[in-house]
């Protein structure tokens, strides 16, 4: 589904802190399918997302998404593939406080101009999908560790989109949430999306529902199977 | 098309949603924005009201009063005085005036009853001010009695009621017929309360007043002039106070916008970065806040606009009484006439809303503008 070619990044380029965080990836995520990217901490996991998930662009190299080179698009056309494409889980889950829980869910479906009753009876019926009915208009900080990023699971799948990005999904969930959270993947996976994530975390990596693990280091892809 | 609006609708609700999350914050903002208008407005409505009293008031004088004094009191003309003026170069009219008083002692107020120049009323018959039609609950075709100094009852019919254009012009106003007022009154034959002098040319106003002490010794002539001068000079003085107030005002507003503009919390930087990283567009970003900017301006506009409007024509401007106090010195009590202008109010919506949005979408901008990967991290 993604094809990268010779992806380089550098932050601050130019500069005297000049660091460069990917140097020379060469990967091709399958579709339909689960891929998870590990590494040690500051191997360039979470920067390879960004550029997946259309949120950052490369320094060199070409993106292609479905054949097509999005390398060289500008920013308007990025945010609408993202919307369109792509749904994101953020580690830190980054909903917006003092927004109830199903506000959360439909707010990346506002820019596409979709009825509101037809968002908030998507948003209710993913809710209850994640057993979160009951939570729908309780204000998202008051909602446990798990609750939260259910919601921000939801509120990934309200624009239907064919992939999921995931950053450490499971860092901030103990070991039951973990399995959850597993359980969820598996059904999201055999709905037939993409989904790629990032991971420290061996019972996610070494999970059955995982079906291409790439390990990075230093900016460089060591191994892929 | 349609897909616009419902995206209007949902950046409008996701707006009001937000701002209700920081209630506090808002209303004092909205509280303050609210006030400004309204000092704002206030001062518009009531110099611009009193201006158009002011002309309303003056256009219908003559140019010059004689009034007779005795004693240094006004006193009625008598028979002949005005033959004595004689021929004056300049003056194109003159003409005996009759006025007075009348205390009403039913709804205890005072009514100026006066002999129409130029207005024909057939005798028994009265037009009255807004004033009476309101206090005595009078309507064309009715009839009142007033009762005379000297005790007798006396009937008339309402023929008339006078436009409420002006209510300081017209409020307290009887019109009636010579005979009748005289009849009422046991006004001396012959007698007038003072003259009318109307000159065409302004030059000649201050010769036409020579002349006139000259020959009348006893007169005290009234120049239409010098009434606009003190006039134009109190109104001057009061609202160079005014627009010093104001000025402050505005001061403090732009140093509210100010630290608005520049204070873009954290909160609201890492939600704007939420909001692009899950697809929405920096146009939508700003649009929502634009909206926010709106919304909150538009408020307070109105609330500030409608408050104002009430506080200078429902309760005679009670807040700029120690200011404007001295209006007293020309008429001791009036109830402005409301009237509202377009572009007044264009004016103020300008220098308040405009500013306010303005401001608030410039650091939105740059805050809406940086890459949506950010959010990736903590
Ligand atoms: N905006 C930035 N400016 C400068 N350097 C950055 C920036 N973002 C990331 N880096 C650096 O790039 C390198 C890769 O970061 P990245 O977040 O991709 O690592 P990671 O593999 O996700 O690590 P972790 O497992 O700790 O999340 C790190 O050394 C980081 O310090
Ligand atoms: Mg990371």
């Amino acid at each position: 589904m993604l094809e990268l070619t010779n992806i380089r990044k550098a932050f601050n380029q130019g500069r005297h802190n000049e660091y460069w965080a990917l140097s020379g990836i060469d990967l091709a995520i399958p579709e339909r399918k689960v891929t998870a990217l590990r590494g040690p901490s500051g191997s360039g996991k979470t920067t390879l997302l960004t550029i997946l998930g259309c949120l950052a662009r490369p320094t060199e190299g070409r993106v292609r998404l479905k054949g097509e080179d999005i390398s060289g698009l500008p920013e308007r056309f990025l945010t609408e593939i993202r919307r369109q494409t792509f749904g994101f889980i953020f580690q830190q889950f980054n909903l917006i406080r003092g927004l109830s829980a199903i506000e959360n869910v439909v707010l990346p479906a506002y820019p596409t101009g979709r009825p509101r009753k037809v968002l908030l009876e998507r948003a209710e019926a993913l809710l209850a999908d994640v057993n979160l009915g009951h939570r729908r208009d309780a204000k998202v900080e008051w909602l446990s560790g798990g609750e939260q990023q259910r919601v921000a699971i939801c509120r990934a799948l309200i624009n239907d989109p064919e992939a999921l990005i995931a950053d450490e999904p499971t860092a901030n969930l103990d070991t039951k949430l973990s399995k959850e959270f597993l359980g969820i993947l598996e059904r999201l996976a055999a709905s037939g999306r993409t989904i790629i994530l990032t991971s420290h975390d061996p019972m996610v990596v070494e999970s059955a529902v995982v079906d291409h693990v790439v390990t990075l280091r230093d900016g460089q892809i060591v191994d892929e199977k | 098309m349609n897909t616009w609006i419902e995206k209007q609708r949902h950046l409008i609700d996701f707006t009001v949603a937000s701002l209700a999350r920081r209630k506090g914050k808002n209303l004092g903002l909205l509280s303050i924005y609210g006030l400004l208008v309204f000092v704002l407005a206030s001062v518009a409505l009531y110099t611009h009201a009193l201006r158009a009293e002011a002309t309303k008031v003056l256009a219908g004088t003559p140019e010059i009063v004689l009034q007779r004094l005795v004693a240094g009191r006004h006193d009625l003309i008598p028979p002949g005085y005005i033959e004595r003026i004689g021929r004056i170069r300049g003056v194109q009219k003159k003409e005996g005036r009759l006025w007075g008083y009348y205390y009403d002692s039913v709804v205890k107020a005072n009514y100026t009853f006066m002999v129409a120049p130029g207005m024909k009323i057939a005798r028994g018959e009265i037009v009255v001010g807004p004033a009476l039609e309101r206090s005595r609950g009078l309507a064309a075709g009715n009839g009142i009695s007033f009762r005379s100094y000297s005790g007798e009852l006396h009937t008339f019919i309402v023929a008339d009621v006078l436009p409420q254009s002006s209510e300081l012009v017209s409020a307290d106003l009887v019109l009636m017929h010579e005979e009748d007022f005289r009849a009422f009154f046991k006004y001396p034959e012959g007698h007038y309360t003072d003259v009318a002098l109307s000159v065409a040319n302004p030059q000649e106003i201050k010769n036409v007043a020579v002349k006139l002490m000259n020959a009348l010794p006893d007169s005290r002539p009234i120049l239409r002039d010098e009434v606009l001068r003190t006039y134009a000079s109190i109104f001057d003085w009061r609202e160079g106070i005014m627009l010093a107030l104001l000025a402050a005002a505005i001061l403090a507003f732009g140093i509210l916008a100010w630290e608005k503009a520049a204070g873009l919390s954290a909160e609201e930087k890492r939600e704007i970065g939420i909001l692009k990283a899950i697809g929405w567009e920096t146009g939508d970003v700003i649009k929502m806040k634009f909206w926010e900017g709106l919304l909150i301006s538009l408020l307070a506009f109105l609330l500030g606009y409608i408050a104002a409007y009430l506080h200078v024509f429902h309760a005679d401007a009670v807040l700029f009484e120690p200011v404007l106090k001295g209006w007293a010195v020309l008429y001791p009590r009036f109830t402005l006439t409301p009237h509202i202008d377009g572009l007044q109010i264009a004016t103020l919506f300008f220098f308040t809303v405009f500013p306010y949005t303005a401001a608030v979408l410039v650091p939105i901008w740059r805050a809406a503008t940086t890459d949506p990967d950010t959010v990736m991290r903590g």
